[in-house]
């Protein structure tokens, strides 16, 4: 609890230039990754962080420096080399494009592998770190790292404000974007310029191989809570800028444990965290309420089974579980919940061993014979099918049908008396 | 000798990669290959903690079986979940990953394992683990050994069971119903692939076992369309990556794994000038015969 304190007082000026860093990191790689995940090019992201290698390396080959302006540099030209490439190859050969990817980025890393190994050997003075591109280096970073990071990411957050309009379109229908007469080969440069640029600094953060989850994980955890892009991109940069957090204080108190990974770990948990627990679009929820329609359509097919053998006996008003299942074939398990759910809403009244109807669970079967009859009725009059073909159909729209269709259904068909059967179609009593 | 050892080593290791990686690019799982080749990390560390040792084969195949489960939390997330494939894929690999990362800092001397040999690994070494017997006679490198009987078990399996990957590889609804199980066939595959990456994983490291599992096929499959073919020219590759690779690496004083990447890099673009030449000739004569 102590250390916990001690690090949010960021009393230490080393401690709030990691945290801050990587906080800093986080966020802007989780902004950009959002259009990357939108447009289905996470794994392009990956590859580009791996091939950003090669580019670093000869920089420092060249300029002999490891000022983070030449290096990034570097780094921009080699990621965004290996982001044309991908693209040629999976459009001017038969490579898929997922081939294409791990071969631009396998390649890449191990021509960048080479050649900083060839560095390291070589004991050309003043190497040192330059591995650190690979493991990321939050640990180490320095207010001057701080600063260079901070001025890309307010550069990268000027432009996403700029452009959103446009990236927007871009990322959800680029067909649209290009016919309605945007300039889309420059956008997409400027939105990779970005994504390479948010991966050549994010990599400071998480190294090479983790780069990957700083682009997709925020927005994969941001995706199931909502279906606006600016909320999805607020959520995936509190994501990335929260892992930040929890990431340099894990590292802050337990001082051999790295960074970077701690980052994803928490990244990784927020992301299933959400992917199962989002109200609506998430795991459980969505169970929930494939479970809910489920006894809805065995509740409704109850009733119409009772409705039918009414129908049938109309002086018998109780029927027992044999004549119902002899109606219609339930399983033990089905019976049992759909007459669970009846009784509980007042559907099914028990008598003795046998059930019947109350006056609700009468009309309310009413209403569902009357959609299927009524559907039925709409197949072969509008749709002109033979009487034999339309049952399974009207089986399945019977649970479908709102009250708003209903009443189009009956002023289509101008109240009819009888269903193609010749059954009558049940109205309500008023 | 030494060298001798060493691109043996990796030409079997290449092998296995390419020949596993020929039907994973024609299956369209490129990307996953890759994901396996980081996931198994936590697997090996795991192995390693309980087994002390790096050559415990029950263990390798407990390693091995995090890389399946790899591909099974993937189809769950895509599935399950419905988050979009690419994305499923770099969550788990870089979970996983992550994972395995900070359990080798957590058990640092426990562990015989370092964040640079997870990366690529330290092929240069093979000459120096050897196989001693209990009289006093040396075998030769334990990992020659290894890759090399891993080279034989890939082979061997793709050879017995070529028409069922054939097959499920080209035509998945006709092996349905032919009776074939896809699903056997893919674990089959599954577990081959993510075997050699294990074994792989300390000469080559990561994401270089990447390199070897696409980017010989990749080439092979510029040059041909067809499968026996592209397995053979993956084989003459995986040896001129070797060889290459070797010569580059000794030339620069750098890794040996990053040169093979680099001379299966060099590959691929020669080959890539080949398929160029080739189609612009084919585009030419086809407008020649247009009538006139």
């Amino acid at each position: 609890m102590d250390k916990l304190l001690e690090f949010l007082s960021f009393q230490d000026p080393n401690v709030r230039t990691v945290t801050f860093g990587t906080i800093f990191l986080g966020m802007s790689a989780s902004t950009v990754g959002t259009f990357a995940f939108l447009r289905k090019r996470s794994l392009v992201g990956d590859a580009v962080a791996h091939s950003i290698l090669p580019g670093i390396a000869i920089a420092f080959m060249l300029f002999h420096t490891k000022n983070p302006f030449v290096l990034m540099g570097g780094a921009l030209l080699s990621g965004w080399l290996a982001m044309l490439l991908i693209e040629h190859l999976s459009k001017a050969t038969k490579l898929k494009p997922d081939t294409a990817i791990g071969l631009v980025l396998s390649v890449f890393f191990g021509i960048g592998i080479l050649l900083l190994t060839s560095i390291q050997h070589s004991g050309a003075g003043n190497q040192a770190g330059l591995d650190q591109f690979l493991f990321g280096k939050a640990a180490s970073m320095t207010r001057n790292d701080l600063i260079a990071y901070g001025i890309v990411a307010l550069i990268l957050l000027i432009t996403v404000i700029l452009f959103f309009k446009e990236f927007k379109l871009l990322s959800f229908n680029p067909d649209f974007a290009e016919a309605s007469g945007l300039p889309v080969k420059r956008l997409q440069f400027i939105l990779s310029t970005i994504t390479v640029l948010a991966i050549a600094i994010g990599i400071q953060s998480v190294g090479v191989v983790l780069m990957a989850a700083l682009l997709i994980t925020p927005a994969a955890t941001a995706r199931p809570w909502t279906e606006r892009l600016v909320v999805m991109m607020v959520l995936a940069g509190i994501a990335g800028g929260l892992s930040g957090l929890v990431g340099s204080y894990i590292s802050f108190a337990a001082p051999n444990m790295p960074t970077g990974p701690w980052i994803v770990m928490c990244l990784s948990f927020l992301a299933l965290f959400s992917l199962f627990l989002a109200p609506r679009r998430g795991v459980l929820a969505r169970i929930r309420q494939q479970r809910q329609n489920r006894r809805k359509i065995l509740s409704e097919n109850l009733l119409k089974s009772f409705y039918h053998l009414r129908e049938h006996n109309p002086e018998t008003l109780a029927f027992s579980r044999g004549e119902i299942l002899e109606k219609r074939a339930f399983s033990e398990v089905e019976y049992k919940t759909a007459l669970r759910h009846l009784r509980r809403h007042f559907y099914l009244i028990p008598e003795g061993s046998n059930w019947r109807l109350s006056e609700k669970g009468y009309e309310e079967a009413k209403r569902v014979v009357r959609l299927h009859r009524l559907w039925e009725m709409y197949l072969t009059e509008r749709m002109r099918l033979k009487a034999d073909h339309i049952h399974p159909n009207a089986e399945t729209m019977e649970h479908i049908i709102t009250p708003e269709i209903e009443e189009q259904l009956l002023r289509e068909l101008g109240y009819p008396e009888t269903d193609p059967h010749q059954s009558p179609i049940p109205y309500p009593k008023h | 000798m030494d060298a001798f050892y060493i691109i043996l080593t990796a030409f079997f290791i290449a092998l296995s990669c390419g020949t596993l990686g020929t039907f994973l690019i024609l299956r369209k799982m490129a990307m996953v290959g890759d994901a396996i080749s980081h996931s198994v990390l936590p697997g090996i560390v795991i192995a390693f903690l309980i087994s002390g040792s790096r050559n415990n084969i029950p263990m390798l195949i407990g390693a091995a079986a995090v890389g399946v489960i790899t591909t099974v939390l993937i189809e769950l997330l895509h599935k399950k979940a419905r988050l979009q494939e690419d994305a499923s894929i770099g969550v788990t690999f870089t979970w996983l990953f992550a994972i395995g990362v900070i359990l080798i800092s957590a058990f640092t001397g426990q562990v015989d394992l370092d964040q640079e040999c997870v990366l690529y690994g330290e092929i240069a070494y093979v000459p120096l683990d050897l196989i001693v017997t209990d009289t006093g006679t040396i075998l030769g490198p334990r990992p020659l050994w290894i890759s090399g009987i891993m080279a034989l078990i890939v082979l061997l399996v793709t050879r017995i069971g070529y028409k069922g990957f054939f097959i499920t590889t080209f035509n998945p609804d006709y092996a349905k119903a032919l009776g074939i199980s896809t699903l056997i066939w893919h674990f089959v595959f599954m577990s081959l692939v993510s075997l050699t990456t294990v074994i792989s994983f300390e000469s080559v490291g990561a994401i270089l076992v990447v390199a070897l599992l696409i980017a010989p096929p990749a080439t092979a499959y510029l040059l041909t369309g067809r499968l026996r073919r592209m397995l053979l020219y993956t084989a003459i590759i995986s040896l001129l990556v070797s060889i290459g690779g070797y010569a580059l690496a000794s030339w620069l004083n750098g890794s040996i794994a990053g040169a093979m990447a680099t001379v299966a890099g060099i590959l691929f673009a020669g080959a890539y000038a080949v398929y160029k030449t080739k189609a612009n000739r084919r585009t030419k004569v086809s407008f020649q015969k247009l009538p006139s």
